[in-house]
């Protein structure tokens, strides 16, 4: 963990002259060569520097589309097409961008389902959690604002009702959605604002992955097990342990990545967003970009009024809510103990929510009528009883299993105790 | 340590206290008169804000048709209504709205939703004039639709009357009429 002795010694005299001036290398040997993570993390442990690299990715490749993007409603559609069309490498840049976007969500809610698994927001770890769910605030925030930038109809439509929540607010609710849009209705102030916030905010994600990685690196990594690092017997280098398996996953997530950008580009997007935007004529079905299909459906499960609150402000209050909620999971949770292996109940109902937040996503894509409405408010349900019932009370009276003493002694307990240290990690991953 | 020189501190308030406090409530001042217009660039700009007002000449639209006019970038729908289709609003009492107010610009804010009231009054009961735009969260609802036969929105299924009254789902109001006037028998002016 940091805040030990820095190991770091400059061979060279050049490498001495730095270091008494700016000692930037001695920061990026301690924290990414001798840093020492604990010798049991799995797979599941590799997307925080998958993420690094794909924020890289739609920096670099949004840098580029700038380049040869216009602003302007009259503009917009038409550029985005010469981008397609006319730029050498345009259109590999664009679905590099924008398929990106969507494997930046499926490793960032691998990231969130690990934690939530492994109990990875829990003392002393609690503002790690909440950074990261900051993080995950300005990405949805960005990829809201970079869909709109092609002004398809999709782009249109999905600024028009995410831009509408802010109307359900009472009393000011119109002002701020104004202020937002620049106007009545979507329009060219609205494009205008959105590119320049899209541009900046991956900036500011770039700003708190640095706090992230920072927080990470006082209290260490957790592991599968969640016990504490206790002795040097339960650690590895980083390098070369983590770089060379972070590495591995990150070749195989980007053959993946690759397949869909160069086989199926277009398979998480909607046809619709390849008709220019127009004001005065809805789509069909109206389907936010699959990231955001869990909260839709929350969106839309509130059809009736509670107390004083609409429909509609209850439905973008437990929209948020369903965010916000994310912020106080590391004092919802009572267990003492980290890790759902441990913890047969918590697995279990850990499992529940894991399938209840893709069912939730799969409503989100359904018209809002009849029995999907219905199922809708069945999955929100659960979704807010997870955090708000299920571990608060789960943590006071589950037993959980017999913990090992050690990272070290769980190791060798999977491996029959007759390993040696490294070997033992090596033979646990091909085991399991 | 510290907690003992706090202690201190505030046992002896003096006129530098004063001093610092005035400072930084100044400070605090200028520079929320800073951030504002960085914050007022964001409202709607005075090209925005220009009156909009349209003339539309309705000459053309028999019973049973509407047409859609284009009013500060939102639909204006306007809808020359079958003797049923007043008569099938008539018919509703006003129990069963959700909203029975008539949000109707033209009229008192507590103005009730009855089919006068939505309609352009009496004697022309028959021309309806809304804002096309769902009071949920903004699409435009399609016309002919829906459980009433009159408006449907897609977006999250709410379903207006044949007085553009909303009757199911989850649109809080009925869709909004705007501000506008007959100014002659065959065209009006909204805005």
């Amino acid at each position: 963990m940091s805040g030990g002795h820095s190991t770091y010694t400059p061979k060279t005299g050049l490498g001495r002259w730095i270091d008494a001036r700016l000692p930037l290398p001695r920061l990026v040997y301690d924290s990414f060569v001798a840093y020492p993570v604990p010798r049991n993390l799995n797979y599941m442990y590799t997307f925080g520097g998958i993420l690094s690299i794909m924020l890289i990715v739609q920096i670099v490749t949004g840098i580029v589309l700038a380049m040869h993007y216009a602003p302007h409603t009259s503009l917009a559609f038409d550029s985005v097409e010469h981008i397609m069309r006319d730029v050498n490498s345009g259109w590999l840049m664009r679905y590099l961008h924008a398929n990106g976007a969507s494997f930046f969500f499926i490793a960032v809610y691998l990231h969130m389902f690990r934690g939530l698994y492994y109990g990875s927001y829990k003392a002393p770890r609690e503002l790690l959690w909440i950074l990261g769910v900051i993080i995950y605030l300005l990405m949805m925030a960005t990829a809201f604002m970079g869909y709109v930038l092609p002004w398809g109809q999709m782009s249109f439509w999905g600024a028009t009702v995410i831009t509408g929540f802010f109307s359900a607010v009472p009393l000011v609710g119109t002002a701020i959605q104004e202020l937002l849009l620049g106007g009545f209705a979507v329009d060219n102030p609205t494009l205008n604002r959105f590119f320049s916030l899209h541009y900046l905010l991956p900036f500011m994600i770039a700003g708190v992955v640095v706090l992230h990685v920072w927080a990470l690196h006082v209290t260490g990594q957790t592991n599968p097990t969640g016990i504490e690092v206790k002795s040097k017997t339960d650690t590895v280098p980083f390098t070369p342990y983590a770089t060379i398996k972070d590495g591995f996953a990150m070749v195989v997530f980007f053959l993946v990545f690759m397949y869909f950008v160069f086989y199926i580009p277009n398979y998480l997007g909607h046809a619709d967003n390849y008709i220019p935007a127009d004001p005065l004529v809805t789509p069909a079905h109206i389907v936010p970009e699959w990231y955001f299909l869990p909260f839709y459906a929350i969106l839309r499960a509130v059809t009736f009024d509670i107390g004083p609150i609409s429909a509609a402000l209850g439905g973008v209050l437990a929209m948020f809510g369903a965010i916000v909620v994310l912020f106080f999971l590391p004092w919802l949770d009572t267990s003492r103990v980290r890790s759902a292996v441990y913890r047969p109940w918590y697995k279990l109902f850990f499992w529940i929510f894991a399938i209840n937040a893709v069912f939730l996503g799969w409503l989100g894509s359904k018209p809002a009528e009849g029995l999907y409405v219905a199922l809708a408010q069945v999955g929100t349900f659960y979704y807010f009883a997870f955090f708000l019932i299920i571990m608060p009370i789960l943590g006071l009276i589950e037993t959980p299993r017999r913990m090992p003493n050690s990272i070290t002694e769980a190791v060798l307990e999977k491996n029959g105790g007759k390993a040696v240290p490294h070997a033992a990690q090596t033979a646990a991953e091909t085991q399991s | 340590m510290s907690a003992n020189e706090t202690n201190d501190a505030s046992a002896e308030h003096n006129r530098r206290d004063f001093l610092y406090i005035a400072t930084g409530m100044a400070g605090v001042v200028g520079v929320a008169g800073a951030v504002w217009p960085f914050i007022d660039q964001l409202r709607p700009d005075a090209s925005t804000l220009a009156v909009a007002q349209i003339d539309v000449d309705l000459t053309e639209v028999q019973a049973g048709q509407s047409i859609t006019a284009m009013w500060r970038g939102k639909p204006v729908f306007i809808r020359n209504r079958t003797e049923a289709e007043i008569e099938a609003a008539r018919e509703t009492p006003l129990a069963d709205l959700p909203d029975q107010l008539a949000r109707n610009e033209n009229l008192p804010a507590d103005a009730s939703a009855d089919d006068v009231s939505r309609s352009a009054g009496e004697g022309r009961e028959n021309w309806l004039v809304m804002v096309g735009v769902c009071t949920h969260l903004g699409c435009v609802p399609l016309s002919q639709q829906g459980d009433f036969g009159a408006w449907f929105c897609p977006c999250h299924g709410s379903h207006y009357d044949t007085a553009g009254r909303i009757r199911r789902g989850p649109a809080p109001e009925n869709l909004h009429i705007p501000a506008y006037e007959f100014i002659s028998d065959t065209v009006i002016r909204i805005g």
